[in-house]
């Protein structure tokens, strides 16, 4: 396979997926400077958001476009459709996106290379390997070319734009495997004009450079995720006046799961638990079921990873958030707690890099790992 | 379905009230058994909201009766509690009910079938409290059913059949009344009043079913649907809004055996139209004074006649089409203006002329503008319009295409 992707000759299409809020201004940088960019030899283009998003919501993954045609006639014909059902490159500006991505009022979860035709290509900011990644995406029904774009998920994008050069490292990753469309003299010329930032040109030369790419055969990946899909309703079908089934109290709603908001998961130490109950009555989405003992375990399917439980608990170190990469199911782990003690406490400790044991704990010396310190205000509990 | 109606005679036990159109909307409302009616007061429509209140505290009806503290707030509470199955009855004018049109438009969304009233009145500003029909006319396009009372006792009848057809579960959808005001709203005229067990016959109890919003029937009502499910639900809606013609149709024809009115067709009534070569076609009151003009030139020899329309949604494009495809020209008179539509026409004129397109012999149409901010048709009026209708039947179609301003001084 090569080492480039497969694209129409007259158009390419590139998206950006996203989580709400935190990168919705990066990947409408790194779309607009992708057109910019091509403009310089000469081609045309157009970037926009996908409008059915709501990129305002904390985590909510979300899409952002850019096409790039050699003339106004090609761009016109790619773009009679409105949100791209096929993309030449699919680029993850978080690596926890690579799990799935159900984004807000759609129905069902995408694999992160639902979009990308064969022979075209995922990116994933990722200080993971290719491996690693792999391992927590979908398993592929088609070829395609894997490539990690050295980085830690982007807090860029929040209230203002501050910029950490992922989108020049995403620029030169682009330059890389679609070289026919992104040349990178153009996007360092680009960056130069923008920024007169040595720096920043040299991140883009540092995303080409250090890509990491790894074809991805037929059956590679995990098919451990959930499936999420569902049929829509037709007019004779659906129930009039706007109506669906609710839950009765004390039942989950099966088809509604936010999970895929997640980057960071709270795990929590049932041994230093005191049962304030604060992370069952702040969560905003009510997590917490109560158990027999008292204790809160967390229903993960329903938890966005927000982190307030984990800063509302008074207890240090009681409620850790941890890198959403390190789990490869959505099962809770109470059950285990209560059948077999120490080996729960062994998950923890391995899992938040935290002691299970409360006397340790104030001497403690590391910090839990994360995807992304800087991406959650409420990295861990305690503190606050 | 139909609703099963024994053969029973009523007439001989129904009452006469001296009473005005509003005042014969609040006896509909004691009739149907209302249970919830919102109100804030706007001229004309406050005197339903007066009649009611007296009706109330006279102990002759037994409705919660909420006072809102504005038109959207009046429409919303309504909604809501129809949502949850009460039977309910709301209503305004003019600006008021374009105050409350947030709340009209997803009532039609949800389809819920509220009942209200709109009596008549101009959009401010300039402040005017007359008739103009352009109040009501602006749910024309939500989903509501629409239609414009004659008399009080055509208020009175409308009325209860609006519950009757909008709550159908093959309607379900909210239902408004045109009562002009003034003309309708506050002139007294006799009212038969039908018994309670007439009544209860016609009008069965409001069942919402499964849709009812209840705890042991957890629902989700209007969550966000965006494109995925919106077109699926307006053509739910559509399919409704086209059921209801056979529904009133029904609905008509009940109507007739148990009180012995309605005229011959649900969707327009027709005057001295067998021999006529033009007609008059409007809706409202002004019935009343171009009847008068019709009598008099029919005296003088000229074949003309009126259709007046009744339900202005749904359409009842077939009967108009059958209607007026007889007749060499129709002269469309409108309570309201639709500014820098096609030929410059009312929102009637271009729906009638919209309607005719497709007939192969289709008459002349020409447009009256008459009658705004409640001034009245005037006999003179009527025979200036006859006169250019007269006009344009022997100049034909060419010469049709044109709407007029009646009585506007220069």
């Amino acid at each position: 396979m090569s080492d480039v992707v497969t694209t129409d000759p007259t158009s390419i299409t590139i998206e950006i997926v996203y989580r709400g809020i935190f990168q919705k201004t990066l990947a409408q940088r790194i779309c607009r400077s992708i057109v910019l960019a091509a403009r310089k030899r000469g081609h045309t283009g157009t970037a926009f958001g996908r409008y059915g998003d709501s990129p305002e919501r904390n985590g909510v993954p979300a899409k952002y476009f850019a096409v790039v045609a050699i003339n106004d006639l090609e761009l016109e014909a790619s773009m009679a459709k409105y949100e791209p059902k096929v993309v030449d490159i699919a680029v993850a500006v978080d690596d926890t996106l690579v799990k799935g991505v159900e984004s807000w009022a759609w129905y069902g979860r995408q694999p992160i290379w639902r979009p990308v035709h064969e022979g075209g290509a995922v990116l994933v900011t990722s200080e993971k390997t290719p491996e690693a990644v792999l391992a927590q995406t979908d398993v592929a029904e088609r070829p395609y070319l894997l490539g990690v774009v050295p980085g830690l998920a982007s807090f860029a994008g929040l209230w203002v734009f501050k910029d950490d050069h992922t989108d020049y490292r995403v620029l030169g990753a682009l330059a890389k495997v679609a070289p026919d469309w992104v040349r990178i003299e153009d996007v360092k010329t680009l960056i130069q004009e923008q920024t007169k930032d040595g720096s920043a040109v040299a991140s883009a030369q540092e995303g080409f450079d250090r890509t990491q790419l790894r074809p991805v055969k037929v059956g590679e990946g995990t098919s451990g995720h959930e499936v999420l899909q569902f049929e829509k309703p037709g007019w004779t079908t659906m129930r009039p006046g706007v109506i669906v089934d609710a839950r009765k109290p004390g039942e989950r709603n099966p088809y509604y799961k936010k999970y895929g908001a997640r980057t960071l998961r709270p795990v929590v130490n049932f041994d230093t638990c005191i049962k304030c109950t604060m992370c069952w009555l702040d969560c905003p989405d009510e997590c917490f079921e109560v158990t027999p003992e008292g204790h809160y375990e967390v229903v993960y399917e329903a938890c966005i990873g927000c982190g307030i439980c984990a800063q509302v608990c008074p207890v240090k170190d009681c409620i850790v958030m941890v890198d959403e990469l390190k789990f490869e199911d959505n099962d809770d782990k109470w059950q285990l707690w209560k059948t077999d003690h120490d080996a729960y406490n062994r998950w923890f400790e391995e899992k938040s890099g935290v002691s299970a044991d409360p006397k340790k704990v104030a001497v403690a010396p590391g910090r839990p790992q994360s995807a992304a310190p800087g991406a959650n205000p409420t990295t861990a509990g305690g503190e606050d | 379905m139909a609703v099963e109606i024994k053969e029973r005679e009523h007439k001989d036990v129904e009452t006469e009230q001296l009473a005005t159109g509003c005042e014969a909307i609040a006896e509909a409302i004691r009739l149907a058994d209302v249970d919830v009616m919102a109100a804030y007061p706007i001229r004309p429509y406050d005197g339903v909201m007066q009649a009611a209140a007296k009706l109330i505290a006279n102990g002759k009806m037994d409705v919660e009766y909420i006072v809102a503290d504005g038109e959207h707030s009046q429409f919303e509470i309504v909604k809501h509690a129809c949502a949850v199955g009460s039977r309910v009855f709301v209503g305004s004018s003019g600006v008021g009910w374009f105050y409350a049109m947030e709340a009209i438009a997803v009532t039609a969304g949800l389809r819920l079938p509220v009942v209200a009233i709109c009596g008549n009145r101009a959009l401010d500003d300039p402040g005017a409290f007359g008739c103009e029909h352009n109040d009501a006319l602006a749910v024309r396009d939500l989903g509501w059913l629409l239609c414009w009372a004659e008399t009080a006792q055509e208020s009175l009848d409308f009325a209860l059949t609006a519950w009757r057809v909008g709550e159908d579960k093959r309607v379900s959808l909210p239902v408004a009344i045109g009562l002009d005001g003034a003309f309708l709203t506050h002139s007294q005229q006799i009212v038969k009043i039908p018994t309670q067990a007439a009544v209860d016959e016609f009008l069965p109890k409001f069942d919402l079913g499964d849709r009812l919003l209840h705890p042991d029937n957890p629902i989700t009502i209007a969550p966000q649907v965006d494109q995925d499910w919106l077109m699926e639900i307006r053509m739910q809606n559509d399919q409704a809004m086209r059921k209801a013609l056979d529904v009133i149709t029904e609905a008509h024809a009940d109507f007739k055996r148990l009180f012995g009115r309605g005229g011959e067709n649900p969707f327009l009534d027709e005057y001295m139209t067998d021999d006529a070569e033009v007609v008059f076609i409007g809706q409202g009151t002004l019935s009343l004074p171009m009847k008068v003009a019709i009598r008099k030139l029919r005296k003088e020899g000229h074949k003309v006649g009126l259709v007046r329309l009744k339900w202005f949604r749904p359409f009842a494009t077939a009967d108009v089409v059958k209607s007026l495809s007889r007749f060499k020209a129709v002269g469309v008179i409108d309570r309201d203006y639709s500014f820098g539509s096609p030929y410059y026409g009312g929102v009637l004129y271009n729906e009638i002329r919209s309607a005719l397109y497709s007939v192969d012999k289709r008459p002349t149409v020409v447009g009256f503008i008459a009658a705004l901010g409640g001034r009245e048709i005037e006999q003179p009026m009527a025979r200036e319009m006859f006169d250019k209708l007269s006009a344009a039947a022997d100049g034909g179609l060419a010469s049709g295409d044109v709407c007029h301003w009646i009585g506007v001084r220069n």
